[in-house]
């Protein structure tokens, strides 16, 4: 799922965003977001609800007007002229927004007509969306009435019909049975391939590894950007072990307080995850510091982090950062 | 502006409108129930007026004159009672909105004195029948007693000429029969058009805000003018049918006299149109929900068109500051000019100032509509 596009993004980047803020009176929804996407790349936003995702994709398309900072897709600035930005992007928003009362057909039409795609290509874009939404055989059948993964798939459709060079997705997937996420995975990197330059954001952890790059944001600040690998080896600035106990909660006060070599732990399931400076030391030292508290540990393994370890991790590291700083 | 974009909007809305019984029902079935309901139960004209008499002399003169009441197109004998408490027990109960009155020593008088008095008790609480009743009583009394003095004096023989120096030949215009149906129903048009229209468009954008599609739609290269054209030109044709539709109601149905010229028509309905639905969109752009836009737009548009347009309650009877606050509501020039083209055959030039004042408005509306939605969210 890796491709050989993060290192040439900052040289050809088709998403320019520095030092963003976006205020809604006191609250601040966008906290100083700075990133870059490169042509053909997909960058994913992770997080939690709330963190800030859709009012930078909103304001990437023109939609809402940043409060700081500078916004440029496809080399225009958003903020000089969002009608020249809105023909060079396509837009999936979070809740779905093609017209229930129109057939499939219809809103391709619709689309078609507003963004003026060629009369002599309208007929094969259209089939194009169609064919890729799977909905062959439909084109009469009213939107409303369609399930939610040929609706979202729909709504691509409709989003690439004028052949965008960039594609904003908020939320593409949310709501999606898992089969049709994977399929609607397979279409956004089919588009990547063709030099599509993809944003996506999604609050599914595991969604992130399909990205090329995936931008960690919380409480409107950009947390960590990195491929899923990089951000799993490096983000965590150290290695993960997974220790099951008896009591859970003695056991994590006891591992945060002065464990040997401990950074931080925290509870995943029905169990603790404790982030150490070198697994192996830790393997080695930490069963013997839990006797001694009388919390033996049933089982202590080493285990590769997943995206989510990193995200909670960072949050935590994020909290503590900004609480010095206070 | 692109045709092209306009063109799909002009698609698309026509597609939704077809598909939902509620814009449908507003633009076909309103006008329809309205023209009929208002038509018919608005009637000014005062004709066959219950009243009761209470013939205290019973001669042959009091007899002719309850016979002239009888015989008069405005009257209709219910009863004749024979008491006071009889007469104020029809009046109460509403059988009767007057009573006629002849006192005892009527003829009595009428020949030791030359003169003598009916009385006429009204039902005051509706003044405004009281008023026109006792008008035609009086027009009623006064015609028999010009009878009986011509008779009294051809007895004499001397010749009628001398006997009425002065007489009123007057010629009614424009509405000869003074049927104020002729009046009420142009004027209906114009109601129910700036109902029917701001009701129209005050469900399009609302409509969009509500179902989330608004969100796509600003997100792609449409300009907020373009939306708005391609969505009023729908609404325009529909309140054309509907204009056609009322208007040939009045002139076959209820027989009002359609004198002007079909270009007139057109034109100032058109711009009559044009100030509506650009109302009904102007309110579905600011207020984000359908329901609310929609009550918003109905008392804005139907309250005034009833009330302030001249539609029936004369304007010139309006106190002085009222009077000034009509010019602000644009039904009020309609109704002018639709009364103007139908009972005066006016043409465009005999209306020029109407005309001006609506095509200031439409301009006015339309220019506000094309502002009020910017297509940044915030």
């Amino acid at each position: 799922m890796t491709a050989p596009v993060a290192a040439d993004a900052q040289v050809d980047a088709q998403v320019v965003v520095e030092n963003l803020v976006k205020r809604f009176g006191d609250f601040v929804a966008v906290d100083h977001a700075s990133f870059r996407i490169g042509h053909g790349e997909i960058m994913g936003f992770l997080g939690p609800n709330g963190a800030g995702k859709s009012t930078i994709i909103r304001i990437l398309c023109g939609l809402l007007r940043p409060s700081a900072g500078r916004v440029s897709v496809a080399g225009i600035d958003v903020a000089r002229d969002p009608e020249l930005v809105r023909q060079r992007i396509g837009y999936m928003s979070q809740k779905f927004s093609l017209y229930r009362d129109l057939t499939v057909e219809e809103n391709l039409r619709f689309f078609g007509g507003i963004y003026r795609v060629p009369r002599g290509e309208l007929a094969e874009r259209m089939r194009f969306a169609i064919d890729m939404a799977g909905l062959g055989g439909r084109e009469k059948t009213l939107v409303g009435t369609l399930a939610g993964g040929w609706q979202q798939r729909l709504a691509l459709g409709c989003a690439v019909l004028h052949r965008p060079p960039i594609l904003f997705l908020d939320e593409p997937t949310s709501g999606v049975e898992p089969k049709s996420r994977r399929r609607f995975w397979d279409l956004i990197h089919a588009l990547a391939a063709d030099g599509v330059t993809v944003l996506v954001s999604t609050h599914y952890m595991d969604e992130a590894e399909y990205c090329h790059r995936a931008a960690l944001i919380n409480q409107g600040r950009i947390i960590a950007t990195g491929s899923p690998d990089a951000l799993k080896h490096t983000a965590l600035g150290g290695e993960l072990l997974l220790i099951e106990c008896e009591a859970l909660g003695p056991a994590l006060a006891a591992l945060r307080q002065q464990a040997p070599g401990v950074i931080d732990a925290s509870v995943f399931g029905n169990a603790i995850h404790v982030l150490v400076r070198d697994a192996d030391r830790g393997i080695d030292e930490l069963p013997a510091y839990l006797e001694r508290r009388a919390l033996p540990p049933i089982r202590i393994e080493r285990i590769n982090p997943s995206l989510e370890d990193v995200f909670v991790q960072l949050i935590a590291a994020d909290a503590a950062k900004r609480r010095q700083a206070a | 502006m692109r045709v092209r974009r306009i063109k799909a909007m002009v698609v698309k809305e026509v597609l939704q409108v077809w598909r939902d019984p509620r814009s449908l029902i507003i633009a076909l079935l309103l006008p329809f129930t309205q023209m009929f309901l208002f038509g018919y139960g608005i009637n000014l004209d005062l004709k066959h007026l219950p009243i009761c008499t209470f013939d205290r002399e019973g001669s042959q003169f009091s007899q002719d004159l309850l016979k002239r009441f009888q015989a008069s197109l405005y009257f209709a004998i219910a009863e004749n009672v024979k008491t006071y408490p009889q007469l104020a027990a029809a009046i109460d109960r509403g059988d009767c909105q007057a009573g006629i009155v002849i006192p005892p020593d009527f003829s009595e008088r009428l020949n030791d004195t030359g003169s003598t008095s009916v009385q006429a008790i009204l039902d005051g609480t509706d003044d405004n029948t009281a008023n026109i009743a006792l008008g035609y009583a009086a027009t009623v009394v006064t015609g028999y007693s010009n009878d009986v003095r011509i008779s009294a004096l051809a007895r004499q023989g001397r010749a009628l000429q001398q006997v009425l120096p002065l007489a009123v030949q007057s010629r009614v215009w424009f509405n000869e029969d003074l049927e104020s149906r002729n009046f009420i129903v142009p004027g209906l048009v114009a109601v129910i058009l700036a109902l029917v229209g701001a009701q129209l468009t005050a469900l399009t954008i609302s409509r969009e805000w509500e179902r989330g599609t608004m969100e796509l739609l600003v997100s792609t290269p449409v300009t907020s003018t373009e939306v708005m054209v391609g969505k009023l030109i729908p609404y325009l044709v529909l309140g054309w049918l509907d204009a056609a539709f009322c208007l040939i109601v009045a002139a076959l149905w209820f027989d009002v006299p359609f004198r002007g010229t079909f270009a007139t028509l057109f034109l100032t309905t058109t711009l009559f149109l044009i100030v509506v639905l650009g109302i009904g969109y102007l309110f579905s752009v600011l207020i984000h929900s359908q329901i609310g836009a929609s009550q918003i737009a109905l008392v804005a548009t139907l309250l005034p068109a009833m009330l302030l347009s001249g539609y029936v309650f004369p304007i010139d009877q309006m106190p002085a500051f009222i009077q000034k606050v009509t010019y602000l509501i644009y039904a009020r020039y309609y109704v002018t000019i639709i009364k103007a083209i139908f009972l005066k055959g006016a043409g465009i030039a005999d209306l020029l100032a109407p005309i001006l004042f609506l095509a200031i408005y439409a301009l006015a509306v339309v220019a506000l509509a094309a502002r009020a939605f910017r297509k940044r969210l915030a």
